[in-house]
């Protein structure tokens, strides 16, 4: 009775259970490519967003590195990089906080609440593009490694699988980055909310210094936190030698999916929740 | 049975928590029939956004139940939303995006065919004049232009109703005059509108039907023609130059118009029908009782003698003071404080003025 005296159907309707999940992976495409013009539409953002971690690497080469000794009196450098991987996608995902934070803020979020869409794609596609943008910044920081001195101590496979395991970490925190920028009232709130939560985990780690010359107190948390766990294992994986640890590799896999597995439901909740 | 109603919304209720508990709606019940449009006046805060928002699924009622053509839109969201479109101040589009590639994204968002989402964007971009600028991105728009791609990104999908949430405010008078053109368009080809404003000019302008709300609560429905004609086409305010000689001249005024004379200060307004026949009685009455007039205007009734005329308080001031509303008429100098705009009920100054 309702029904029969409707208009003809808009463009588009009709949903069958069957294709459900092709529609959301569509629609998880469709946000991707949204977000990826945006970061190309703003050209200082992805200027000044590569330059960040050049500047870090070559600040810890050239200006830190001579007075932090590695046992075994290995090159710096190599050191480093592993840890230069892990710090660089960690700050890039602030840009996952910011950027929700923003959708929400200007309303497009709201557009997007009211279209068809899967409920799963404003989310999806963000962390999606992220990953996307992880991959462009992981070949840069390869190309600064290379050309300050970093050479593989392992091969070539077990360096692309340290690859792999950066982006699997940096996918799993953007989850965790997205709860921030949808509890923030706007864009320079979540900011200002996620760099307090990143700097500890960056900076009390493995990333730049040897655990052991950090004050006992300091050590226990620095060498369990999954930041120093994820990059013992990236060491593990490029280097090998006195680095090589199967033990590392594995709790850092189990650090990723255990994050990715309580972040990605919390973000997806706040999500709901936040009208 | 009747055909059924294109926009249904029994007793909803929506309270927001947090430390001042909100009741943004508080019982309101409204019906749109198809093909019409529905005008929701009120200031801002006055509970249209939220009211919008239940309608398009993106807000559930606390208590009472709504729905667009038959379907609830709790229960039923999903397809509500491919029978919606949304466009507003709180609802927008991508400015990075040029107004093609937005019109595209949600083309694709409500999964039309990919021709269909090629066709139907450029289709809307020379429909609302936008081709030439359709490869630019949004941040390099006008303020009109840009409301344009929102109506626009709201149609992309053919939707048979279409909620339009403060469509044109902050946007000056030739690009809001632009937009209504727009929405007259719209509403000939047989789209349903419901559309919420702080403009009674506009409502009158657009809407078939009108409803006032306030605070959370309807406090008055009809047509504008009936709106109206419960509080008369033009205001005549004379100022005069102390409170006094206003008290004691609107003693005087009263029977010029249907409803009693508001004194604010040094200012008397009247809200009549005929407006320059009674400001010419109002003249002739004052001269005839020696009370100095320092000045007189007429204007159309703004959103604020409408609450006045209403509630006997002013509509408060949108607090959003970027957005370029029309001020509320002129405010004369030593006015008392906003929203203490006293309507004179009982003239105590009513006398005799001595030769």
């Amino acid at each position: 009775m309702t029904t029969a005296t409707l208009a003809p159907a808009p463009a588009g309707a009709g949903p069958t259970s069957g294709n459900r999940v092709g529609w959301a992976i569509a629609d998880i495409k469709t946000v991707t490519w949204r977000n990826l013009i945006n970061y190309t539409r703003i050209p200082e953002q992805i200027f000044f967003s590569s330059i960040q971690p050049i500047m870090f690497t070559l600040l810890f080469v050239y200006v830190f590195g001579g007075a932090i000794k590695i046992p075994g009196g290995e090159s710096y450098v190599d050191y480093l990089m592993p840890g230069i991987f892990v710090q660089t996608v960690m700050f890039g995902a602030v840009s996952t906080s910011v950027g929700l934070a923003e959708d929400l803020q200007k309303g497009l979020i709201e557009r997007f609440r009211a279209l068809p869409m899967a409920r799963s794609a404003v989310l999806g596609g963000r962390t999606t593009a992220d990953v996307c943008r992880n991959i462009v910044v992981v070949v840069l920081i390869t190309a600064v490694g290379f050309a300050v001195g970093f050479r593989i101590g392992t091969d070539v496979g077990l360096f692309f699988v340290a690859l792999l395991l950066v982006l699997f970490f940096a996918y799993a925190l953007s989850w965790g980055f997205a709860v921030i920028g949808l509890s923030a009232p706007n864009s320079e709130t979540a900011q200002l909310m996620a760099f307090p939560i990143l700097f500890p985990f960056v900076f009390a780690s493995s990333a730049f210094v040897p655990v052991s010359t950090m004050p006992g107190w300091l050590q226990g948390f620095a060498t369990n936190q999954p930041v120093s766990v994820v990059i013992n294992a990236t060491r593990s994986l490029m280097l090998g030698g006195q680095w090589q640890s199967a033990s590392a590799e594995w709790k850092a896999l189990a650090w990723c999916v255990g994050l990715l597995v309580v972040l990605a439901p919390v973000a997806v909740w706040k999500y709901r929740r936040t009208a | 049975m009747t055909e059924t109603l294109a926009v249904e919304a029994r007793d909803l209720v929506k309270v927001f928590g947090g430390k001042l508990e909100v009741r943004a709606l508080d019982g309101v019940s409204f019906s749109v029939q198809r093909g019409t449009v529905l005008g929701v006046l009120g200031p801002n805060g006055a509970g249209k956004t939220t009211a919008v928002r239940i309608l398009s699924t993106i807000l559930t009622p606390d208590q009472g139940r709504a729905s667009v053509l038959g379907h609830d839109v709790v229960k039923e969201a999903g397809t509500v939303r491919r029978l919606i479109g949304l466009a507003g101040q709180y609802a927008t589009v991508d400015e990075n995006l040029t107004g093609r590639e937005n019109l595209r994204m949600v083309g694709r968002l409500c999964h039309m065919s990919k021709r269909d989402v090629l066709v139907r964007a450029d289709e809307l971009l020379e429909q609302f004049e936008l081709t030439d600028a359709a490869n630019r991105p949004l941040k390099t728009y006008s303020g009109g232009m840009r409301r344009r791609v929102d109506v626009a990104a709201a149609l992309v999908a053919r939707p048979p109703i279409l909620f339009l949430d403060e469509p044109t405010t902050g946007l000056d008078p030739s690009s809001r005059q632009d937009l209504w053109g727009v929405i007259e368009g719209l509403v000939q080809s047989g789209v349903t509108v419901l559309l919420t404003t702080q403009y009674l000019e506009e409502a009158d302008r657009l809407a078939e039907r009108v409803i006032v709300i306030d605070h959370g609560k309807i406090i008055a429905e009809g047509t504008p023609a009936e709106l109206k004609a419960d509080l008369g086409t033009t205001v005549i305010s004379v100022t005069f130059h102390d409170a006094a000689a206003a008290r004691e001249a609107a003693g005087l005024l009263k029977g010029l118009s249907p409803k009693d004379a508001s004194v604010d200060g040094s200012t008397v307004e009247l809200t009549v029908e005929d407006g320059p026949k009674v400001a010419a009685e109002v003249l002739r009455t004052l001269d005839q009782r020696h009370v100095d007039v320092a000045g007189l205007a007429l204007r159309e009734p703004s959103l604020d003698d409408v609450f006045l005329s209403l509630t006997g308080h002013k509509a408060e001031e949108p607090s959003d003071g970027a957005d370029g509303a029309p001020a509320p008429g002129p405010a004369p100098a030593g006015a008392g404080p906003p929203g203490h705009h006293e309507t004179d009920h009982e003239p105590t100054g009513h006398k005799e003025v001595a030769r």
